[in-house]
């Protein structure tokens, strides 16, 4: 592969792979059964990317299951969002140098809700931060976090170096946790995550004391955990697969550091933009926010952001059609950190935690952190 | 002088170093436009990397950071060649990906700013 006898995509992705082994000091490549890709949105890529994409596209094809990270905008629905025509425009050809590969269109953050469930140990070679903690942590998966060019090389090759968090022995817990706190809800899961990463910084936590979780509950865990601290996973006893004695290192997370948590995250009142989905929503998330809209109309601008696999199903049960008829957009394909958003509202209002960092970074909007249920009846004006 | 390191992306060059001793985040850190360092209280702000031997510890910052180093190649404001005290992913990604060569492994105190460097990707060699 490495000598261009299957083509230049193939070469060029082999370079990436064999100079990453040897920085890592990886001992061989292994087979991945799956491959997300980040480097999606045209802001980032320029022209420049987009004709690296098109260049590998030539001759390249994808080998395994190879979904997205999320885009700028949504792919449909972008003039509704405000999109400029030429960004667009070249966002779509971007989308279609991937489509050339092979790669499935699917720009999401939860492509294990979205049609890509990789098994407990199985190798992958996944991109976006949320993603890969769930699929560490909550699902057992095996993936180091993946830049778009090396990702891509994984896709073209279906292999990835060895190294990192594919090995046993860099995924134990360094540092145990002890949650003295009752935890529930989406956005407390992930105030609880802030708390925890802030402590254990790039130390994996074993978790212990929380009693049950969602798949709600870790998605929000899975997304804030990564943006707070600097590990890519961690374990929740009774909870993620996997059994660990407890490491000597050990600290607590109390209630006051969860409100402290939630007050770092509240800006001031004036909320005229609510967002939910970050990460992606599930099919269980967008059947409350319809269950909270029917009949209702909202006064703010609202985004229910989610993967188009799910979107699918909410417009087969009807509750696309209640969220939309009270004024609400669904949006697919991007979220509140990845659209340029900036300068168009001033304070939003979300469930996410992590949401909150970026649209403070990104976007520079203010804050107000709150549950799912509390962000419709702000969206709601009620 | 010849000093032996190691190859991380293939291609010879040779030209004036430019060396730092900060690390180098090319995703914000470096304009993709002019190849002007723009990070605030960089040893190098306001200098241009276009067409030098760029002599660093180590790369930073976003994965997008190899993107950039592409971009920066198109517009023709890539550095010539990269030499890394020690590579990380980002730069490594970037230089293969851009076809910059690239070698790590290096003492890099021993190179100066002003001085004229060869650097051989296929061998790992730097030569002052």
């Amino acid at each position: 592969m490495l000598e261009g006898k299957e083509g230049r995509a193939v070469q060029k992705s082999m370079e990436i792979l064999a100079a990453l082994g040897e920085i890592f000091g990886a001992e061989r490549l292994i087979p991945v059964s799956s491959v997300q890709v980040a480097g999606v949105s045209y802001h980032n890529l320029g022209d420049a990317g987009l004709e690296f994409l098109e260049y590998l596209a030539k001759d390249g094809k994808v080998r395994v299951k190879t979904m997205l990270n999320p885009a700028g905008m949504d792919l449909e629905k972008w003039r509704e969002m405000g999109i400029p025509e030429d960004f667009a425009e070249k966002q779509m050809k971007v989308i279609n140098a991937f489509r050339n590969l092979g790669i499935t269109i699917s720009c999401t953050c939860t492509p294990y809700l979205a049609g890509c469930s990789p098994k407990r140990d199985e190798h992958i070679a996944w991109s976006e931060s949320s993603a890969v903690c769930f699929a560490n942590s909550v699902i057992g998966a095996r993936t180091n976090r993946e830049g778009g060019p090396s990702a891509l090389a994984a896709a073209i090759t279906g292999r990835t170096p060895f190294y990192g968090l594919h090995l046993d022995e860099n995924r134990r817990p360094r540092i145990t946790v002890d949650v003295r706190t009752a935890v529930s809800g989406e956005h407390e899961f992930g105030a609880l995550a802030l708390a925890t990463g802030r402590k254990t910084k790039e130390k994996i936590p074993l978790i212990r004391g929380v009693k049950k979780a969602s798949l709600e509950e870790l998605k929000s865990f899975s997304a804030s955990f990564p943006t707070y601290s600097g590990a890519a996973m961690f374990h929740m006893e009774g909870i993620t697969p996997g059994r660990f004695s407890a490491p000597e290192e050990h600290i607590e997370v109390t209630r006051k550091d969860l409100e402290d948590a939630v007050k770092f995250l509240n800006d001031e009142n004036g909320i005229d933009f609510v967002s939910i989905g970050c990460p992606h929503c599930s099919i269980g998330e967008i059947e409350r926010i319809a269950r909270l809209l029917k009949g209702k109309k909202v006064s703010r601008e609202t985004w229910i952001t989610t993967s188009r696999n799910v979107k699918e199903q909410a417009d087969k049960k009807g509750f696309t059609q209640i969220i939309e008829s009270s004024g609400a957009k669904i949006v697919c394909d991007t979220c509140l950190a990845v659209a340029p958003l900036k300068g168009r509202f001033r304070t939003i209002a979300t469930n996410s935690a992590k949401g909150c960092y970026y649209g403070r970074g990104s976007n520079a909007f203010r804050t107000r952190f709150m549950s799912l249920e509390e962000c419709i009846k702000e969206a709601v004006g009620a | 002088m010849i000093m032996k390191g190691r190859k991380i992306s293939k291609g010879k060059a040779s030209g004036e170093a430019l060396v730092s001793g900060k690390t180098i985040s090319f995703y914000g850190g470096v304009d993709p436009n002019t190849g002007l360092i723009v990070e605030k209280e960089h040893d190098l702000e306001g200098r241009s990397i276009a067409g030098k031997v760029l002599v660093f510890p180590t790369g930073s910052g976003s994965t997008v950071g190899s993107y950039s180093l592409l971009r920066l190649k198109k517009n023709g404001k890539a550095p010539l060649a990269i030499i890394n005290r020690e590579c990380e992913t980002v730069v490594a990604v970037g230089a293969i990906i851009s076809d910059i060569p690239c070698v790590d492994r290096i003492d890099i105190s021993k190179i100066k700013t002003g001085q004229k460097v060869k650097v051989e990707g296929d061998s790992g060699n730097v030569e002052i």
